[in-house]
């Protein structure tokens, strides 16, 4: 087996809040689990969007952020040892042989399983697609949404947009590099980190980043090969900016993705189940928190909560289909206390 | 107390709403789509909305935390505002608002009750 391919319990499509306890829930079933995360970090929505946003409505918890809750949690499953595969994209599902699920990542990682749980909430975060006509003719040459390869924008003419900490870090790391860089921003304040922020004033003060004040309108180039941005002023007026590539900052937005492709009933998006098991209409392969639809659903986090529990009752029947689970409180078991490392 | 939605697609659409209640919450929750993804916590800027000319100055500032999220929108200007950041008063009854393309749901929300 490669070092990229692993055999697991249960593989989780994403490592938000769900996600994380699903592992907790598993593991007191002995289960093990690994996760797939598009982010580089866990937490899902709490650590993208709310990590300091306050959360009122975790059962005897009054108030905690996002970045406060994903911690308690990765704390609180510590001791079943789960395996992340962070910066990840769930790309491709099918079957083994022996009839187990085999999921592949867009970085090549397979993990096979005898069940699966999606617990992907919106779907996958992903860059934000400014909405300017035929941008999608430059994407890939021209138009670049992250950099992988710095080497590639070397020697090159760049304009970077947005005001985040994304388009001032790579301001900041590709002005060296670059032939010439604009940053274009829609007003002259920063979200960014004042200390990257500073950074880009002293670079611009040096001649080697130029700031316009505009957005991005429109694109203009031939064949594949983009030649200038048009940018917008706050007054409506527009100029163009000559350029090899384009590097739109604006955050990231939710979408299905790939797990649309898996073969599992759809409704708007979301996944029926039923409320026994969080089962999908695909035996073995589970679907809990946001990501789910049934009567009566709601997008809480303890409902997913809920979910991962009775899933993981369901999911020991399927990877040990000979044995019993028995059902015991981690407050008097010895058994879930050494499997908790407390005992 | 009425708002009035113009839609991406072109429709325009005549919403009763409730006075205390976000401008998004009453769009959702009469099942347009409008994206929304952090359900009203100010944290992204997916409920982008250009409002009418004339109600500009009848709303609320925007808060500094407001101006930071609109930078993750598009074709932001003078009119732009996060509708979750818009509470409904009686000042406001007839408020017209344009979703922007980025806030527009992939697919329809779903449908809940709305009161009154």
């Amino acid at each position: 087996m490669q070092a990229n391919e692993a055999s697991t319990d249960v593989i989780i499509v994403g490592a938000g809040p769900v996600g994380l306890f699903a592992v907790f829930q598993l593991g007191l079933a002995k289960l093990k689990a690994h996760l797939v995360d598009i982010l580089d970090r866990p937490g899902g929505q709490c650590a993208e969007l709310y990590p300091e946003k306050p959360i009122y409505d975790i059962p005897s918890v009054p108030v905690c952020t996002g970045q406060e809750l994903t911690d308690r949690l990765i704390e609180q499953i510590k001791p079943f040892e789960p395996v992340f595969h962070f910066g990840e994209m769930a790309a491709a599902l099918d079957k083994t042989q022996d009839g187990k699920w085999r999921l592949s990542t867009d970085l090549g990682t397979v993990l096979t399983a005898p069940v699966l749980v999606i617990a992907a909430g919106g779907g996958s975060f992903v860059p934000k697609r400014p909405p300017i006509p035929g941008i999608e003719a430059y994407e890939g040459s021209g138009v670049f949404y992250a950099v992988r390869k710095i080497e590639q924008f070397r020697g090159k003419r760049i304009v970077i947009a947005g005001g985040g900490d994304s388009a001032l870090d790579w301001t900041v790391n590709l002005a060296p590099i670059a032939q010439s860089l604009t940053l274009i921003h829609r007003r002259p304040e920063f979200r960014a980190a004042p200390d990257t922020v500073g950074k880009m004033r002293a670079l611009e003060e040096n001649g080697l980043v130029k700031f316009e004040i505009g957005q991005p309108a429109a694109l203009k180039g031939s064949d594949g090969k983009l030649e200038a941005v048009v940018v917008k002023r706050q007054d409506g007026s527009t100029f163009d900016l000559e350029t090899d590539m384009l590097l739109p900052f604006y955050g990231l937005t939710m979408k299905l993705g790939p797990i649309a492709n898996f073969g599992l009933n759809l409704n708007e998006d979301l996944i029926p189940v039923d409320t026994e098991k969080f089962e999908t209409g695909t035996p073995s392969i589970f679907a809990i928190g946001d990501i789910n639809t049934y009567p009566g659903k709601l997008k809480l986090i303890l409902s997913g909560f809920h979910e991962a529990a009775l899933m993981a009752q369901a999911a020991h029947r399927y990877v040990h289909p000979d044995k019993t689970l028995r059902f015991q409180y981690t407050t008097s078991s010895s058994e879930l206390q050494r499997l908790l490392k407390v005992a | 107390m009425f708002l009035t939605v113009h839609m991406p697609d072109g429709t325009t659409h005549r919403l009763e709403a409730l006075e205390g209640w976000r401008v998004m919450e009453v769009i959702r929750d009469w099942g347009l789509p409008i994206k929304a993804e952090c359900g009203g916590a100010c944290a992204c800027a997916t409920c982008h909305v250009w409002v009418g000319e004339d109600w500009v100055a009848k709303l609320v500032p925007p808060t500094s935390e407001e101006l930071e999220m609109l930078d993750g929108a598009f074709n932001v200007d003078e009119r732009s505002r996060l509708c979750c950041q818009i509470i409904m008063a009686k000042e406001l009854d007839g408020l017209e608002i344009e979703l922007a393309p980025e806030s527009l749901a992939e697919a329809p929300a779903e449908r809940l009750a709305v009161g009154g």
